[in-house]
């Protein structure tokens, strides 16, 4: 078939019935996802062939039966794994992760650090719902401190990990977040995600309606909400957010603090914040600390950071390996097995 | 030569002993590759602890390697040694066992020092007497003063000069045996000549110090010869069984024509194999030290998804870390090849030496009805043989494979006729490009019930696998109970059917009589020592050997049911025994057994087999 790279998101839906409860965040997500895969496929002309899905388990990892392209579904907390060597292994391929806060940050949290780590050029999608949903409602490394679950009758007593700080402390290289109903934005994400080379995390921030509805409302509950609560973050723009867009985030040197604009400071001096004190938002500044700040930015102190918090520029791992493949090709004397087999030292007997 | 006496002798054993960091292990090397170069069969045996510097002169920190060099082709690395080298008072201590009578020790007679006594725990400062060992030829040069005097005038610092004691050491052996030392000085040139001139320059000094010690003092009062053996006309090399390993994998992805990937974690004593692909960019290999065990499997579970042919390679404990991987693959029907180089367990066990104990795990160690094909191969070299067609079932078949070695032939070498790649047979996977109609993933050949393989980036074929069940024609998740026993069957079908493409089992010896010695993997030298020594008393005793585990080849009721006695012999309490008395149970098996991280002699063998007839 020639490919004329024309794709609607349609073209990316499998015949498989999709099988996520009603209300589930993870809906959202997957139109998302089609309608950034149609984008690319189109725009960059990736033919459908070249995208591969791959998860773990859970149920944002029943993703790949729900995409029509190549796909795999892996075990609990592998899919970072599998994805790399699928990547390493054909490097043409335009491979995706979708995982969620079970999978990829307790049973596969070794595999997603150092997916990170390496920067294998994956996107992937990380859905975070802040509990098990597919084993019925225990806790996740994620859940809020104190919540009670099924395996937490008396509520957690671990802290959660916030998935941008660890990427970005494992050194990675891009990290978004998104909020389930904001499917532009997602997107939007996904796309920027996906043509990142290196690793790409997308947190979906999701909502789990029977296992742990409503756990991202208090800054997501409603457009409204939203705007109060979230700061949609945009490379070279200043860090403004409020339905009125009249508050922002400063940093002090230590760290980020919200101002209103036009009132004090608030650090004890007389000035008055104008719109010119406001951070700017630089994505691409390898220092990651200010990245690692807004990641770790949780409701009701800060907003909550969506959009794009980090891209760096940095090799690829799998790129890495094909260099060095086709370095050594280019500069060896041993063309094939024969050659390796005759290699180093040997000695003939002659016929007697 | 000077006019001493030289003494034709068939074959012999040496073994040379020290500290870890004394070099013993490249000094057995060096001994082996240059008598093998000068047409002796070898067969060689590195025994070290897993420590890597233990404290210097205590038995625990010894590293020790044995070889047997002879006339013909040698299929053990003996039992006990002719030759021993102990550099110091430890050594002598953890290898004297071995000694068979008359023979010769040589001991550093700087080593011979209260100090040194102290550290090997001997209880008096004889320890030639305390260990009841003065009947034996003992010749102590001063091996470590003798070397600093060679180097004196080289300029280097005394722990660099003390560093060539091992060289002097291997030249005196080479004195001993009549071995040139040319080979050694390519080496040694190839080694160190670019990167460091005066080490080099150190090396050929001692070494030909010791050599003209040798032949100056008389320390010996006869020197050997061992003649070239008599053998089939080619080139030939020294190979290890984790480097015959590796390139074997390397000579199926040639003859697939799908490149090579290995996902892997390092552990003892697996690790070279990854080491040996990861050399090997320059032939397309591509390799990934994972983040761990699971990783490893996983990340190669994926390029088989992505058509690479896919390995990982292991040892016992992380072949219990890669078992729900293994069912992935069985589940998702892909080529992967699994390697465990078996050492002793469990847990973390010995983690250097040998054993065979891993062979009902790698039979049945996974969750669900989780069949795979195993495969064990047998001498360092026939790993290359047997990585090759694990390659060759993987890829043709769509199965995962694991494929057993052991410690003792990963570590040991011999030499290699080289063979010619035009000699070995295409690997034809059933890779599909593209179909008339709707493409299903689980459709299979009729005949060897392979599915087919798309691969990600063939246009219309787009298709998603997985761990769940799926639809025997379709290929989509399913919880039907019918189909989900239809597709038991048919994986459990799909692995037997491999019987069709492995040899008939064969037997060495007589097809009947007595005692039928039964071995698999890595224990296929020592028995045949066992038993041709035994047919040449007399003895009607055979040998049949095992290399294709799961499924196990025709004609196996045929062999056994002409010997009046059945011995299985295996490094573990009778796993592969009771594998057979599941799969064959008409017969009565005799077991002899030994998990002590060594591998059989051939001594102990024959004594017992001499109590069963």
């Amino acid at each position: 078939m020639a490919h004329n790279c024309i794709y609607s998101a349609a073209d990316f839906k499998s015949d498989q019935q999709v099988k996520w409860c009603p209300g589930c965040g993870d809906h959202a997500v997957l139109s998302s996802m089609t309608a950034a895969l149609a984008k690319i496929s189109s725009e960059d002309c990736v033919p459908r062939e070249k995208f591969t899905v791959v998860s773990g388990i859970g149920c944002s990892s029943r993703f790949p039966y729900y995409v029509k392209s190549y796909g795999f579904h892996g075990i609990h907390g592998r899919a970072a794994a599998i994805a790399t060597g699928v990547k390493v292994a054909n490097p043409d391929l335009n491979v995706w992760v979708a995982t969620g806060d079970g999978d990829s940050l307790a049973i596969g949290g070794n595999h997603f650090i150092h997916a990170v780590r390496r920067n294998v050029d994956l996107t992937m999608m990380l859905f975070n719902n802040e509990i098990y949903g597919l084993t019925k409602g225990q806790y996740s490394p994620t859940t809020k401190l104190g919540k009670i679950t099924k395996t937490s009758p008396f509520g957690t007593i671990e802290k959660p990990f916030k998935p941008g700080e660890l990427a970005i402390g494992a050194g990675g290289t891009f990290f978004a977040r998104s909020i389930d109903a904001e499917v532009a934005l997602t997107t939007e994400l996904l796309v920027s995600a996906a043509r990142h080379r290196g690793m790409a995390v997308v947190e979906a921030l999701v909502n789990c309606v029977i296992f742990n509805d409503k756990t991202h409302n208090n800054f997501a509950g409603d457009k409204a909400i939203r705007a109060e609560n979230t700061i949609l973050l945009k490379h070279g723009e200043p860090m403004i957010f409020g339905a009125n867009r009249d508050k922002g985030l400063v940093f002090d040197g230590e760290q980020l603090r919200v101002v209103k604009i036009g009132e004090s400071r608030g650090d004890g001096s007389q000035s008055i914040v104008t719109e010119q004190d406001i951070l700017i938002h630089d994505a691409h500044t390898t220092n990651p600390m200010v990245h690692f700040l807004l990641a770790g930015m949780s409701w009701p102190d800060y907003p909550v950071a969506l959009g794009i918090i980090r891209q760096v520029e940095a090799p690829s791992y799998d790129s890495e390996v094909h260099r060095q493949v086709a370095e050594q090709m280019a500069g060896t004397k041993i063309a094939d097995i024969d050659d390796l087999l005759n290699s180093g030292a040997t000695w003939t007997v002659a016929k007697s | 030569m000077d006019t001493q006496n030289i003494k034709q002798i068939s074959d012999v054993v040496v073994r040379f002993s020290g500290d870890s960091g004394d070099g013993m292990q490249l000094v057995g090397t060096l001994f082996s590759d240059a008598a093998a170069v000068e047409g002796n069969g070898i067969s060689t045996f590195p025994d070290f602890p897993s420590e890597i510097r233990a404290p210097q002169g205590t038995v625990a920190g010894v590293s020790g390697f044995q070889v047997h060099l002879g006339a013909a082709k040698m299929t053990t690395p003996g039992d006990g040694c002719d030759t021993l080298v102990a550099m110091n008072p430890a050594a002598l201590k953890a290898n004297y066992k071995a000694l068979k009578p008359d023979s010769t020790i040589i001991l550093d007679a700087d080593t011979l020092t209260e100090k040194e006594f102290r550290k090997a725990g001997f209880s008096t400062d004889d320890p030639i007497a305390e260990l009841g060992l003065t009947e034996y030829n003992i010749i102590s040069p001063a091996i470590t003063s003798l070397t600093r005097e060679a180097l004196s005038d080289l300029g280097l610092d005394i722990k660099s000069a003390t560093k060539c004691k091992n060289m002097f050491a291997l030249g005196l052996c080479f004195y001993l045996y009549n071995k040139p030392l040319e080979h050694t000085f390519d080496y040694i040139e190839r080694k160190f000549a670019k990167k460091n001139p005066a080490i080099a320059q150190a090396n050929v000094r001692a070494l030909k110090a010791g050599y003209n010690f040798g032949a100056n003092t008389h320390a010996f009062a006869n020197t050997y010869n061992i003649k070239a053996a008599v053998l089939e006309p080619g080139t030939y090399r020294m190979i290890n069984g984790n480097q015959a390993t590796a390139w074997g994998f390397i000579a199926a992805s040639q003859k697939s024509g799908h490149p090579l990937f290995c996902g892997s974690y390092p552990i003892t004593p697996a690790t070279v194999i990854l080491e040996e692909l990861a050399k090997r960019r320059d032939l397309g290999v591509v390799t990934v030290q994972a983040e761990d065990e699971i990783a490893g499997i996983c990340t190669s579970i994926g390029a088989a998804f992505a058509g690479s042919f896919a390995v990982t390679t292991t040892s016992g404990p992380g072949l219990s870390l890669k078992s729900e991987a293994m069912g992935l693959a069985v589940m998702t029907e892909l080529p992967l090849v699994v390697v465990d180089v078996q050492r002793g367990g469990p847990s973390t066990g010995l983690p250097t030496k040998t054993e065979q104990s891993d062979l009902l795990q790698a039979l049945f160690g996974r969750n669900g009805e989780a069949p795979m094909v195993v495969i064990a191969a047998s001498t360092p070299s026939d790993c290359f043989h047997y990585a090759f067609w694990a390659g060759k079932i993987a890829l043709e078949r769509m199965t995962p494979v694991i494929l057993l070695t052991d410690g003792f032939i990963a570590n040991g070498s011999e030499p290699w006729h080289i063979p010619q790649m035009s000699d070995y047979p295409v690997i034809k996977p059933p890779v599909v490009k593209n179909i008339e109609g709707d493409y299903f993933c689980y459709d299979r050949d009729p005949e060897a019930y392979a599915r087919t393989w798309a691969i990600p980036g063939t246009p219309d074929l787009e298709h998603r696998i997985g761990g769940l069940e799926k639809d025997r024609r379709k290929g989509s998740v399913s919880h039907d109970p019918h189909n989900h026993h239809t597709m038991t069957e048919l994986r459990a079908e799909k692995v037997a059917r491999v019987a069709d493409m492995i040899p008939r089992q064969g037997v060495v010896g007589a097809p009947e009589g007595d005692l039928l010695v039964v071995g698999w993997g890595g224990t296929r030298g020592h028995l045949q020592g066992a038993v041709d020594r035994m047919r040449a008393e007399g003895k009607r005793v055979s040998h049949c050997h095992f290399n294709w585990i799961d499924p196990l080849p025709r004609g196996v009721e045929e062999i056994f049911s002409k010997f009046r006695q059945i011995v299985v012999c295996e490094l573990n309490m009778g796993q592969f025994a009771g594998y057979l008395r599941m799969n064959f149970p008409q017969f009565d098996y005799k077991q002899y057994n030994k998990v002590q991280g060594l591998p059989f002699t051939v001594d102990e063998l024959v004594s017992h087999f001499n109590t069963l007839i």
